[in-house]
């Protein structure tokens, strides 16, 4: 076979995969393998940035997404259909123990390579479905890793990188959203050592198919401890849903509709002692480990939605032609994709900037977990900002088709607005650099 | 433990970093060449020789000893084996040429690789080369055949199915030809050139991406091996093919009968 049929074939498989006209980059037929690698020719992201480590991220991670084009996402997203296949072959690969230890069975990355494997993940079409389906096990992981007695590394970690048992994160409640130290949710000690959880908890990503969740509870109540933030406990529980007291409710949703969302119920549902994560009392300082890696990813996440958008919206201004030419040549069409374009570049540099920073503050005693924290909530701010606009363009570059379920760019459109409302509103990340960098008054 | 009597089989797998394969060419403006400033990947071919030799050590265990790969290519090249290292290879050997200095053609290949399999000799020796039949850039399918001829080993080129007796020395491959396929018998030491449909590639994992870092990669230059890259053949001028005009609409078939037959087709 001649180098024109090679390139033959890979243009016959694109148009298999895709209805008439719609061809992304990386939108190939599934489930099987193409005999070669993959490659996203058509992306307008600058890629000088990037260490030699996120580039092999980059291409790799693609080479298991092209595997589920937009296609498959679109159909799990109106199924409401959890991407299962799609945990099991990035856990087949090894990519969810990135940046877990390494003689835990991870291969000891850091933050800056996992943002990296997220920003591909929603980039290839995946959106914050497919981001959402993984990222609790690369993040919620990170403070049980450093924490956990060895035993519950041991037994939980492995699993957890092998794609047996999937995890997520119980901290939100219908009561204390951002206010987290107000939470209610409470894990009552028994005499035998272990507890007794009672409360509610919502907005719990793929609780309907997690074997394991990272719980925050309280275990001395808010009247009884001197500050707020003591009092809480980190727990690893088992996600039992045939036990007692335990309910998990669907949460019906804007976007990102292949991944449950729930809110949890628990009636003095039982967990044995040794779920304890770390000392009873100091859950707080724990978990709080997880954020800024959590803030991260979530820009890295809002970052490749962004150039998705961008990228079929370029594509789509180059091929749609009316009054004889493309209308991506009439400036009301180019000038709002180049303004999206560098937003999404300065987004990009603060994400890439904030989790070196926290990748750095790990050895380097002279970064302050404050310049850290004021770099990646800076840098999800921003991401999530630069993806909202690129994803708004997008749809309106695409007019009526924008609005059409097959030409994708309305799911990455309902799927953006998550970064921006979460894990932490715009609103609060505003008040925190208005504080601890501009030294304002505090206004709540 | 008495000593095994299976003989131990090493095998070379030669490797060329190519212009992705899903890179839309273009001819550059000095009309010498295409534009290299666009993605490079491992020529497809090549990735099918390295899930070869790893699927043969898969099948037959320990009775291979060793899977080196190696490349000739300017210093980026260098990504090209550890994407061979992440997919199994054990080490690898990379021939660097000066980023500027033109590809080198098939003979200087094959020359350069006899000089490898000859310096390898020292050591374990190779007993199978297993390479692409091809590389999708200059598309000269030479480089296998020359390196045989000037060996003097056997070859089964276009293999659709490679098996090997590591204990007989022996390897049964089917080939492609025209019209079908043609199975044979060969004696080792062998090379093997692979086609498409001998097996799919697989994606290197991260943990085989991070041991892969670790792996020995040997540099060697030219003059090293005592081998010669300059070019025999000038490329006068590279042009695009002219561009497809649309033909003309016929509203029946009997329109297009009478077409065709007054351009001069006729039944046969």
């Amino acid at each position: 076979m001649s180098l024109s049929a090679v390139r033959r074939l890979r243009l016959c498989s694109l148009s298999l995969g895709a209805s008439a006209c719609i061809r992304t980059a990386t939108c190939r037929p599934g489930p099987g393998r193409n005999a070669f690698s993959t490659s996203t020719p058509r992306c307008v992201m600058d890629m000088s940035v990037f260490t030699d480590a996120q580039l092999t991220v980059r291409e790799a991670v693609n080479q298991v997404c092209s595997r589920f084009p937009n296609a498959y996402w679109r159909e799990h997203d109106q199924n409401e259909q959890d991407p299962k296949e799609f945990h099991a072959a990035l856990a087949k690969a090894g990519w969810l123990g990135i940046a877990l230890p390494e003689e835990l069975g991870g291969s000891g990355l850091g933050i800056s390579e996992a943002t990296m494997m997220m920003q591909t993940i929603a980039e290839s079409g995946a959106g914050m479905a497919g981001a959402q389906a993984i990222h609790a096990n690369v993040y919620a992981t990170q403070p049980l890793a450093k924490f956990g007695t060895t035993e519950q590394l041991t037994t939980t970690i492995p699993n957890i990188i092998s794609g047996k048992w999937r995890t997520c994160f119980g901290v939100t409640e219908p009561n204390a959203g951002l206010d987290t130290l107000r939470m209610s949710t409470f894990a009552k000690k028994q005499e035998d050592g272990s507890y007794r959880i009672s409360g509610q908890k919502i907005w719990i990503t793929c609780a309907q198919v997690a074997s394991k969740m990272i719980l925050l509870a309280r275990t001395t109540p808010l009247e009884d401890v001197q500050k707020p933030s003591n009092g809480l406990s980190m727990f690893c529980i088992d996600i039992d849903r045939s036990a007692a007291g335990l309910e998990l409710r669907k949460i019906k949703k804007m976007g990102g509709r292949a991944v449950d969302a729930n809110e949890v119920f628990f009636d003095n549902y039982a967990v044995p002692a040794n779920a304890l994560v770390g000392q009873e009392g100091s859950g707080f300082k724990i978990i709080l480990h997880g954020m800024n890696a959590e803030r991260c990813l979530l820009a890295g996440e809002a970052l490749g939605l962004g150039y998705a958008a961008l990228n079929r919206a370029t594509q789509y201004a180059q091929e749609r032609v009316v009054f004889q030419r493309p209308i991506g040549q009439n400036q009301a069409i180019a000038h709002p994709l180049a303004d999206a374009y560098m937003r999404l570049e300065g987004a990009k540099l603060a994400t890439y900037h904030a989790a070196d920073l926290y990748d750095k503050s790990k050895f380097d005693d002279t970064i302050t977990q404050d310049a850290v924290g004021v770099a990646c909530n800076s840098a999800k701010y921003m991401a999530a900002e630069a993806a909202f606009t690129a994803c708004e363009r997008a749809v309106l570059t695409h007019g009526g088709m924008g609005y059409a379920v097959d030409y994708d760019v309305e799911r990455y459109f309902r799927e953006c607005l998550v970064p921006r409302i979460a894990p932490v509103s715009r609103e609060m990340i505003l008040n925190y650099i208005s504080e601890k960098v501009l030294h304002l008054p505090r206004s709540y | 433990m008495r000593p095994s009597a299976v003989r131990l089989l090493n095998i070379l797998v030669p490797v060329k970093r190519a212009v992705d394969y899903a890179v839309k060419i273009r001819v550059n403006p000095q009309q010498t060449g295409v534009d290299l400033n666009v993605k490079h990947s491992m020529n497809p071919f090549d990735e099918i020789a390295v899930e070869e030799a790893v699927r043969l050590r898969e099948r037959l265990k320990d009775a291979v000893k060793s899977i080196k790969v190696v490349t000739i290519g300017p210093p980026k090249a260098s990504e090209t084996l550890r994407t061979a290292l992440a997919m199994g290879a054990d080490s690898a050997i990379h021939v660097e040429i000066p980023e500027s200095a033109p590809a080198p053609e098939p003979l200087g290949v094959a020359q350069a690789l006899r000089a490898i399999i000859q310096r390898e000799k020292e050591g374990a020796g190779v007993d199978l080369v297993i390479m692409g039949k091809q590389a999708i850039d200059d598309d000269a399918g030479q480089t296998g055949q020359m390196l045989a001829g000037l060996l003097g080993w056997g070859q089964a080129t276009f293999a659709s199915k490679v098996e090997v007796d590591a204990a007989a020395k022996t390897a049964v491959v089917m080939r492609e030809i025209d019209g079908g396929s043609e199975e044979i018998r060969c004696r080792l030491p062998l090379v093997v050139t692979t086609d498409l449909r001998l097996n799919e590639p697989r994606y290197a994992s991260l943990p085989n991406i991070m041991k892969a870092k670790k792996k020995p990669v040997e540099k060697l230059t030219a003059a090293e091996l005592g081998v010669d890259f300059t070019p025999r053949l000038e490329t006068l001028k590279v042009t695009e093919p002219p561009t497809r005009v649309g033909g003309g609409k016929v509203e029946s078939v009997d329109e297009l009968v009478a077409k065709l037959k007054e351009a001069g087709f006729s039944a046969v």
